[in-house]
Order: structure tokens, then C-alpha cells, then sequence
């Protein structure tokens, strides 16, 4: 750990988080439509398309801009049952949710961050068509706090609370089609100071912050519900935003991988500047080979003149050997360029000299193209097929790529991959793209809603953990857990009538259903009153602890069986000590032959058969006992006799 | 802005610690309170709220409230430097293009933002609206003047006459179209007004205005505007016509006729509607008009017809007959000395029983009673029931399939010319400016 941890003070690694929770609220902040997700329908639509604000100061925000140039029309599914016509941005918003709002301040208080005493809701630009409106509604709720941490607290910045952007159901090179029913849904945000110093820390306090928003048992659960964004830098690179991260076990590798790819970009900036690169000499000035590769044998060059279009080319001087250089696994300078190009350009991708010959271009090809553009051996060309316009904007934007690598690490917005590494994004979006929310009124913040929300509370998860471990004598594994699954409070209820087998009660109501999950049983249908009954039978001795898997899993299946009648199909119902010691009588009877044999190494034997009928039906530590204690017996009146 | 003005919403406790400190609005401020320190720019409070709340806005772009308590310390870090930066684009100048002169009244077509302060700023001149559309400059050469700035519940007939002139100057002056920029809750009525208030105009008239305010990335404002500016270039029209979006999506607009033309929804973008006739014609984006009628007024170059009627006489009222009014508010009228009514009758054009003897006073005293129907949809008929019989004897005149508001500006216009009774029934009941359909057309 502290190895590592002088690993990233060397290089200087600052890691701010933002947490965005959903939070389950009746109805969505600004709409009284209810926040739920419809899957199937012959949903309405319209379209639209959305242009940049600009400032009174003359700039219009670049990633707004770089929305904008992509030229994008918008069509929006309309669910009747979870959309209004303030989500289709023809009806100025409703009143703040006043549930989302103390929400939010709870986990502010739990925090111990400062709530405003009046709340600014305010409009930010998103221009990618997330939002109806061009904006995000968002609010500041309350600053500073902290959240602490084995490798010391890091603090809160800011906890805001804003509207859930529209969900993205698919996109082609045109057009995006979002369905309305996410849009709107309450959403708390929580953005740390870059104070975190490491990958590891970075997971702890997102994990910290999830157990603290569960905590309040108001916010959504299930995919997609939180996500995590991380705001990442080291000396001399650039902070560089990746969105999005959903698995909190990913977090510590996409720092790494960040890390791996900022001083990899620093490499290459410092073999420019040693090459004595300039940026004006990176002209982007496109050239048209297609003439040039008529005999090539490429096939994807063939396909691409047969359907119309040409094949382009970019000199990048004094870039040879760079492009192919691997920045993260798998991802090489020229996967930066070839992000851009797809992105801007809408082509498939683009082929670099230092991965030719390839793609069936031979050297021959290779050798004429070079001599064709003029291209020095310290060069390298960057090639991109489909229609000129499209192969215009995909090289320029690939020259303006290769530009930034003289500064080093270009600020942009990232998003992850499911390996960690991370894939371009768009541009970081300005400081300058918000402004007031006019249609909605400032919202106060009194002593009297403080104090009622102070009233109620809930324990720092951090606390219940500790005193699962203290009061029951849970793992802290086990007790994490707990916490995580969201079954605390049902392992409460359970375990202040059965105190004594905590542990069980516990590891029933997670590793149990987890394993049934896995199996891919509707662990859904196992109600907590049918698990509460589960323990009630077993505290009365009419059903043993071993049947539990049996009997949940017979309960998932057949969801309108109760407990006590699959306990009685299943045939575990428990038995009586009497009347297992008749069974075992029975069993020692018929194998008497072997117990004169073989004394008391006989037990395994009876076990073994006495278990086949028992087993599920009574502790098979009180079988043991039994039979051990009987067979001693017979043993001694086999001795007498 | 003048200080006291932009402090104007803040609480006394608020106003005196900033000018003890020598704090104005946009300066850098510390806020410091027991155990709270707030870094920001000082911003105007909204109207409503906590007015010794201080609203700053933070370096990340946030504004927060934080109330002012005798010991708060708000301290000046420094003044802010703000340059507005003037528009880039530059006009581009082709002779070849239709020339469109927009006549600004108020309500804001394109907006700026500014950021730091959180203000929106309309902007109309040439260059600030090809900034900001770009696509205007592909459709025509455009001047501007802001004639009023005016909200658009506060038009009035007054400020009708002077638009109507400024347009009427602008047709002899040779333009290929106009665009009035306007509010969009009473843009109906001045459709109207000045679609009787300019005879024969060889030119397009065309209003527009926005249901979404212009600051936003997903305003109607850019569409309205570059469909209203491809019609005032080139339709085939020469009519007063309020030109807006055809449905919610942004893919084309719809010009109403300004006599038939109602505002239908509070908030959506295709609030306007046409009553009792088929729209003039679909405009898209790309340039395409696609006529809905051919029944309109051609294009054309000759001024010479071309006639100023820009009088209107605001004595008139409309009443909205419900069951249980009372007569006195028709009583009332007549005693203030008011020149017309314009009845907002139920159903074919009928009014309660007790309403008969006050409205036979009005047109014995000489005040024209025109009857229009609260059901919008459909054409006056007071022959077929017995109460209709009724009021056309007492001299009630028919408003024909005139949608209330067209009929009230109408008498207004009427009035300002005559108040002879036989001449105002005379024009109320024939077709001037395409307000009464003869015929009613099924329509789906």
C-alpha cells in the first residue's frame, strides 16, 4: 500500500469522484409523472434538433459546439404512462419535489455537508439531446462535508440535485432516439474534492458514499440506478473526465489505466518536441489517393470504390513509429486519432502507416501513396475511406488530434470500457454553460425542515456495520454484506427474536438468495414474510436449518406455495428426537453384522444411511450425536453379551 | 443598470452591509458566517423569496442563496472586468436576395446568455440574428428596428396603429416581406388589426414569436424565425400571417391567415390554430412552400393600392355570455359610453333570457351588438332556435364564422369609421380581410 502509495504521489495523482444516484421518489423532480421505466410499447414520437447558446461573451461552450457540428436530429418516444409535456419541453416545469429535496438533504446531513439556505436551480447546457430543454435542471443543495477514509477523508464539494437525462435507445449517423420516461427522474449528485490519492481509495469512497445514499432506503436499486464519473490527473497531464462507470470494482483499474495513458501521451509529447514537431506544420491538407490505390488489392479499398467513395489521406510530419505506440492494453496512440475520425467523420476507422503493410495494402501500394504525397520516412499517413465530406471531417479532426499531442494530454470527456481502458468521448465541457432556471421559483431552506429531517436520520452505515459485528458477531464480510444487499432491516427483524443464530439469519438472506440468483432462479418471489416464517419454523424445531436452500428454491419456483406447505411437499418437516432414536434403532438393527466387524468405524456407514432420510429434517449435529451416542450403547451390550 | 436599481429586490440588512463594504452587483465577494465561507460573484435577487437572502453565484457556475444575519460579514475580493464581445459574423452582402425588414415589438426571437451574471439579452440586430441563426443568411437580406419592447399582454390598439404604420411605410419603401417579432399571447389580435388595418398589401405581413424563450438550445424561436423569414421572402401570398410551428416537432411551420389565426394552448409550440378555414400554407426549413388554399391574395409589386387604415376605436367590448350572467355588465356599457360589443354568445349565438332587454337598449342607444359563438368551431346561425329569432330582431348583427377576437378588433376598426348603424352591419357582415368564410368547409 505505501509503495503504492509513493508510486502516485510521484506522479502526481489527483482523483475527484461524482456519484449520480436515482432516487425513488413517487413522482420526478419537476413533473408529477411517476419514475418508472416502460420497456415495451407503440410509443408516439417527435423530433427535434437543438443549437448551441451562445454567451454574451462570444463563445459558445465546446462540447455544445461539438454537439452541434454533428448535426444530429433527435426523435423522443413518448410512454404515455411515465411522460408529460414537461418532458417534451412543451410545459414549463412543475414545482420542485419537495420528497426529492429532503432526499437530498438527508444525505447532505449525513454527510455533515452545509445545506444553501436557498436553493438556485439553475440550467445547464447539454446539447446531445439527453434533455429536451438543450439544459440540465440542476441545484446546488448543500456544500463541504467529508467522507472518511483509511488513507485520510476526502471532502465533499458540492451535493446538487437535478433532473435524469432521457435515455439513449439508439443512434445512427444522423440521428438519436431517446425514450422520455428516465427524463426527470430526481438525481443526487455528489462530486468530491480531487483529494483522492489512489485507485483503491477511489473505490472505497464510491462504495462509502453508495452504503450512505442506501442508507436513507429512498434511492433506486438495479442497473443503472448510480453511476460513477471520475475526474482524473497526474502533474503535467490534464484532467480528463470518464463518465459513466457502473461496477465500483472497475474503478481502481481505470485510474490505472488513466495513469498508464497520461504518461504515455507525456512520452510522446516529449518525442515530438525532441523531433522539433511544430503544430502549424500539421496541415491538415487532405489528399485523394484514390487513383493512386486503383490496383491495390485491398479488399476494403475495392469495396469502397465500388460503392461510390474514395479513399483520403493526411500527412502527419515527423510522427513515424508514434501512432502504433501503446498507451493502454490494446490501445494504441492511433486508436486516439481513429476515435476522433469515427466520431466526427462517421467513417469505420482509419489505417496508419505504422500498422502498413496491412489491411491488403501491400508495400508496393505503400511505396507509391509515399511517393505520390511526398511523405519523408520520419512521416507518418493517417488514410480513411467513404465519401469525401465524411473523410474530410474525420481527417481534420484526426490533424487536430495529432496538434493536441504537442500539448500532451488534451482536457476531454472519456467514457469507460468494460476492460477499464477508456474511449474518447467528447470535448470537456466549458466552465461557462449555466444560468438561471426563470420558471422556477428560489426555494428556502428553513431550521423547521432541517430539524424534521434531523429527526429521522438513519445510522451511518458505517455504524450498523459495526455493531452487526459487536452486538451478533457477524464476519465483517458478512455484515458488509448485510449493507449492501439491502436486507438490514429485514436481518433485524429476524434476529431480535432469534438472536442466538444471527450468523445464519444473515447468510441466508444474502449468500443464500445470491447463490439461488446466480443459479438464475426469480429470487423476487421469495417474500420477506416467507422468510421471516422460515426462521419462525426452524426456531420451533419443525424445520431443520439444512432445508433452507431447498425450500427457498422451492418457493422462487413456485411463488403462491407458503412456507409450511413446501416445507410438508418437500418432506421436511422436522422430526422429533424420538423419532429419529426410533430410525436409528432401526438402522443399527439391520446392520448389526457390520457394527460386530468393524465397532465403532461402523459409524460412518450409519450416517451415511440414518442422514439419507433425516437429512432437512433436524440438525445433523443432533443426528451425530445420536447415533454416535447409540451406537456406544450397542456397543457396550454386544461387549456384555 | 443604475445600483439602487439592480439592488432593488435585496432586504435592508443585505443593502446596507454592501454598501458599507462598497459592494455592487457583479463584484467578487466573500460571504462569512459562523462557520460557513462562500467565494463568489454577487448577483440581482429574483423578485420572489428570502429578499435578505444573497444570491452569489459560485466559480463552478452555481447560484446559491445564503441568508444574511447581523453578523455576517460579506467582504469585496474585487471588481469584475466584463467586456461584451460583438458579434463575428459579419453580414454577407448579395444584391440578388430578397430584402425583409423586421419590425421589432417586444419578446425576444433570438437571445443571448450571459453567463456570468446569468442574463439574457435579446438581440435583433442583422448581425446578432445571422450569428445566431445562420441560416437567415442563405434566405434573405434583413434590417431590423426594435419598434417597441413591450410585453404582449400589454398591446393595446394604440401600439397596433403605429406597427401597422411602420409596416405600411416599410411595403412603399419596396421590401419583399415583413416580420413582426411579437409576444405570442395576444399576437392573434394584432394579426388581426393589422390585417384590417392594411388594405392591399402587395407583400407578405408575417408575425412570429416563440413558446420556448430563445436563450434555450431547444427554443422554437430559430425555426418560427427562419420559416417566417422564407415566407416574407418569397410566398405567393400577400396577407398578414402569423407563421409558427405546425406540431411539436421542428420540421416545419404553418401560416394562419391573421384574421383566422387563435392562440389554442398555453404553452405547446403548435398553439396556433386556424378557426373555421384551412391555413395559407406549410413552410419548411429548406425553403419549400407548400400552399394549403387558393384562396388568397397573389403577391404582387403595385403600391398603388396599397391603403393605410390605421384607426381603431377602443370603446368596444367582448362579453362571454355564461348561464347566470347578469345583465348589468351590458347596462354598465351602455352607461360608460362604450361604442360596441362584441357578444361571446353560446352555442348558434344565444344569450340568457334576461340579458334581451339590456342589449335592445344598447343598439336603440345606438351601440352595434355583434354575436360570435364561444364554441370557436362553426358559423353564428339565430334562425333556427327561438331566442336567436329574438336578438336579430332587438338588431343583433350576425358575426358569421368571425372567431370572437378578429370580431372585436373588426367593430374596433368599424367604429373608428362610422358609427352609423346601417354602415357598421353593413361591414361587420361582409368579408374585408378574410375573417368570414362563406362557406364552411368540412374540415378533419
Amino acid at each position: 500500500m505505501n509503495e503504492n502509495l509513493n508510486y502516485y504521489e510521484k506522479v502526481g495523482l489527483k482523483v475527484g469522484l461524482e456519484v449520480h444516484q436515482q432516487i425513488n421518489t413517487k413522482q420526478k423532480l419537476f413533473c408529477k409523472c411517476p419514475t418508472i421505466m416502460v420497456e415495451n410499447g407503440n410509443f408516439k414520437t417527435i423530433k427535434r434538433f437543438l443549437r448551441p447558446s451562445k454567451s454574451e461573451l462570444g463563445e459558445v461552450d465546446p462540447a455544445a459546439l461539438f454537439e452541434y457540428m454533428k448535426h444530429k436530429e433527435y426523435i423522443y418516444e413518448i410512454p404515455e404512462e411515465a411522460s408529460c409535456l414537461v418532458e417534451l419541453d412543451e410545459e414549463p416545469p412543475h414545482e420542485l419535489n419537495q420528497e426529492a429535496l429532503e432526499v437530498a438533504l438527508m444525505v447532505a446531513l449525513m454527510l455533515k455537508s452545509n445545506p444553501v439556505d436557498e436553493v438556485h436551480v439553475m440550467r445547464k447546457v447539454v446539447i446531445d439531446g439527453s434533455n429536451t430543454t438543450g439544459f440540465q435542471r440542476t441545484a446546488i443543495i448543500a456544500m463541504g462535508g467529508y467522507v472518511n477514509d483509511e488513507e485520510g477523508n476526502v471532502e465533499i464539494k458540492t451535493l446538487c440535485l437535478e433532473e435524469e437525462a432521457a435515455r439513449k435507445i439508439a443512434e445512427t449517423e444522423d440521428k438519436v432516439i431517446y425514450r422520455l420516461d428516465r427524463l426527470g427522474i430526481p438525481l443526487i449528485e455528489i462530486a468530491t474534492a480531487p483529494t483522492i490519492k489512489t485507485p483503491q481509495q477511489a473505490r472505497r469512497v464510491a462504495l462509502r458514499i453508495g452504503r450512505i445514499l442506501r442508507a436513507t432506503g429512498m434511492v433506486k436499486r438495479g442497473l443503472g440506478t448510480i453511476r460513477q464519473d471520475l475526474n482524473i490527473s497526474i502533474s503535467n497531464g490534464a484532467r480528463v473526465e470518464i463518465k459513466g462507470v457502473q461496477d465500483l470494482n472497475l474503478i481502481p483499474k481505470i485510474v490505472e489505466y488513466e495513469v498508464q495513458r497520461q504518461l504515455k501521451l507525456l512520452e510522446i509529447r516529449d518525442e515530438l518536441i525532441r523531433r522539433g514537431v511544430k503544430a502549424e506544420e500539421l496541415e491538415s491538407q487532405i489528399i485523394d489517393i484514390t487513383e493512386i490505390l486503383k490496383e491495390s488489392k485491398s479488399k476494403l479499398i475495392r469495396k469502397t470504390v465500388m460503392e461510390g467513395g474514395g479513399v483520403y489521406a493526411v500527412k502527419l510530419r515527423k510522427f513515424k513509429g508514434l501512432l502504433g505506440m501503446e498507451i493502454q492494453p490494446n490501445r494504441r496512440f492511433g486508436t486516439e486519432l481513429s476515435e476522433r475520425a469515427k466520431l466526427m467523420g462517421g467513417v469505420e476507422g482509419i489505417i496508419h502507416s505504422d500498422e502498413l503493410p496491412g489491411y491488403g495494402i501491400s508495400q508496393e501500394d505503400l511505396n507509391k501513396i509515399m511517393k505520390y504525397m511526398d511523405v519523408k520516412d520520419e512521416d507518418a499517413i493517417v488514410i480513411v475511406c467513404g465519401k469525401y465530406e465524411n473523410c474530410k471531417r474525420a481527417l481534420e479532426a484526426v490533424v487536430q488530434r495529432a496538434r493536441e499531442a504537442l500539448i500532451g494530454v488534451p482536457e476531454e470527456t472519456r467514457a469507460a470500457n468494460d476492460d477499464g481502458t477508456t474511449r474518447y468521448s467528447r470535448p470537456m465541457p466549458g466552465a461557462a454553460r449555466m444560468y438561471p432556471e426563470t420558471d422556477i421559483r428560489p426555494i428556502p431552506i428553513t431550521e423547521d425542515i432541517l430539524n424534521k429531517i434531523k429527526s429521522k436520520l438513519p445510522e451511518d452505515p458505517e455504524e450498523t456495520i459495526r455493531r452487526y459485528i459487536v452486538k451478533y458477531g457477524l464476519s465483517r464480510k458478512l455484515a458488509e454484506e448485510l449493507i449492501d444487499s439491502d436486507r438490514g432491516k429485514l436481518f433485524e427483524e429476524i434476529v431480535a427474536k432469534w438472536s442466538e443464530n444471527a450468523t445464519l439469519i444473515a447468510s441466508t438472506i444474502t449468500y443464500t438468495i445470491n447463490s439461488l440468483k446466480n443459479k438464475g432462479l426469480p429470487v423476487e418471489n421469495i417474500k420477506e414474510e416467507s422468510l421471516k416464517k422460515i426462521f419462525d419454523l426452524i426456531s420451533r424445531g419443525e424445520m431443520a436449518k439444512e432445508a433452507i436452500p431447498e425450500v427457498l428454491e422451492y418457493i422462487t419456483v413456485n411463488p403462491n406455495v407458503d412456507v409450511e406447505e413446501a416445507v410438508k411437499i418437500l418432506g421436511k418437516g422436522g422430526i422429533s428426537i424420538e423419532e429419529l432414536e426410533k430410525i436409528v434403532r432401526e438402522e443399527i438393527d439391520k446392520a448389526k453384522d457390520v457394527i460386530r466387524e468393524r465397532g465403532m468405524k461402523a459409524m460412518g456407514l450409519l450416517m451415511g444411511r440414518i442422514m439419507g432420510i433425516v437429512r432437512g429434517r433436524i440438525d445433523g449435529k443432533i443426528v451425530n450425536e445420536t447415533v454416535k451416542r447409540m451406537l456406544e450403547e450397542e456397543l457396550k451390550s454386544l461387549k456384555q453379551s | 443598470m443604475e445600483l439602487s436599481e439592480e439592488l432593488s429586490h435585496y432586504g435592508e440588512l443585505v443593502k446596507k452591509k454592501l454598501s458599507e463594504a462598497g459592494i455592487v452587483i457583479g463584484d467578487r465577494v466573500r460571504v462569512i458566517d459562523d462557520t460557513r465561507v462562500y467565494e463568489g460573484i454577487l448577483m440581482p435577487r429574483p423578485i420572489l423569496g428570502d429578499e435578505n437572502a444573497i444570491v452569489i453565484k459560485l466559480p463552478n457556475g452555481y447560484n446559491i442563496g445564503i441568508k444574511i444575519r447581523e453578523g455576517t460579514r460579506i467582504e469585496k475580493i474585487s471588481k469584475v472586468k466584463h467586456e461584451l464581445k460583438t458579434s463575428i459574423i459579419k453580414e454577407k452582402t448579395a444584391n440578388n436576395k430578397p430584402k425583409v425588414y423586421i419590425i421589432g415589438t417586444g419578446g425576444t426571437i433570438a437571445s443571448r446568455v450571459d453567463y456570468l451574471t446569468g442574463a439574457v439579452y435579446p438581440a435583433l440586430t442583422p448581425e446578432d440574428l445571422y450569428e445566431l441563426i445562420p441560416e437567415l443568411n442563405d434566405i434573405a437580406i434583413l434590417e431590423t428596428e426594435q419598434l417597441f419592447n413591450i410585453f404582449s399582454e400589454d398591446m393595446n390598439p394604440q401600439i397596433w396603429c403605429k406597427i401597422a404604420e411602420k409596416a405600411y411605410e416599410k411595403i412603399m419603401e419596396g421590401y419583399d416581406g415583413i416580420v413582426i417579432p411579437h409576444g405570442t399571447d395576444t399576437m392573434g389580435y394584432t394579426a388581426a388589426a393589422l390585417s384590417f388595418a392594411i388594405r392591399n398589401t402587395p407583400i407578405p405581413i408575417i408575425l412570429t414569436g416563440a413558446q420556448r424563450s430563445s436563450d434555450r438550445p431547444s427554443t422554437d424561436a430559430a425555426l418560427n424565425m427562419i420559416c417566417s423569414t422564407i415566407a416574407a421572402s418569397k410566398a405567393p401570398f400577400a396577407e398578414v400571417a402569423v407563421v409558427m410551428h405546425s406540431t411539436s416537432d421542428d420540421e416545419s411551420c404553418t401560416a394562419h391567415r391573421g384574421t383566422k389565426v387563435r392562440k389554442c394552448h398555453t404553452s405547446r409550440r403548435d398553439t396556433f390554430k386556424t378557426i373555421n378555414g384551412k391555413p395559407l400554407a406549410k413552410i419548411k426549413p429548406n425553403g419549400e412552400i407548400i400552399m394549403q388554399t387558393n384562396d388568397y391574395n397573389p403577391r404582387g409589386k403595385d403600391i398603388s393600392k396599397v391603403n393605410l387604415e390605421a384607426k381603431f376605436d377602443d370603446k368596444v367590448a367582448l362579453i362571454k355570455v355564461y348561464p347566470g350572467i347578469s345583465d348589468e355588465i351590458i347596462h354598465y356599457l351602455i352607461d360608460r359610453g362604450y361604442h360596441g360589443i362584441v357578444i361571446e354568445g353560446t352555442g348558434l349565438g344565444h344569450v340568457p333570457q334576461n340579458m334581451i332587454e339590456a342589449l335592445r337598449r344598447a343598439v336603440e342607444n345606438g351601440i352595434p351588438v355583434v354575436m360570435t359563438s364561444q364554441c370557436l368551431w362553426g358559423r353564428i346561425n339565430m334562425n333556427v332556435y327561438r331566442r336567436g329569432v329574438e336578438l336579430l330582431r332587438i338588431g343583433v348583427i350576425p358575426g358569421e364564422d368571425m372567431i370572437p377576437e378578429t370580431a372585436l378588433v373588426k367593430l374596433m376598426w368599424t367604429l373608428a369609421k362610422t358609427r352609423d348603424m346601417k354602415e357598421v352591419r353593413e361591414i361587420m357582415t361582409t368579408n374585408i380581410a378574410g375573417e368570414i368564410n362563406v362557406r364552411s368547409h368540412y374540415e378533419v
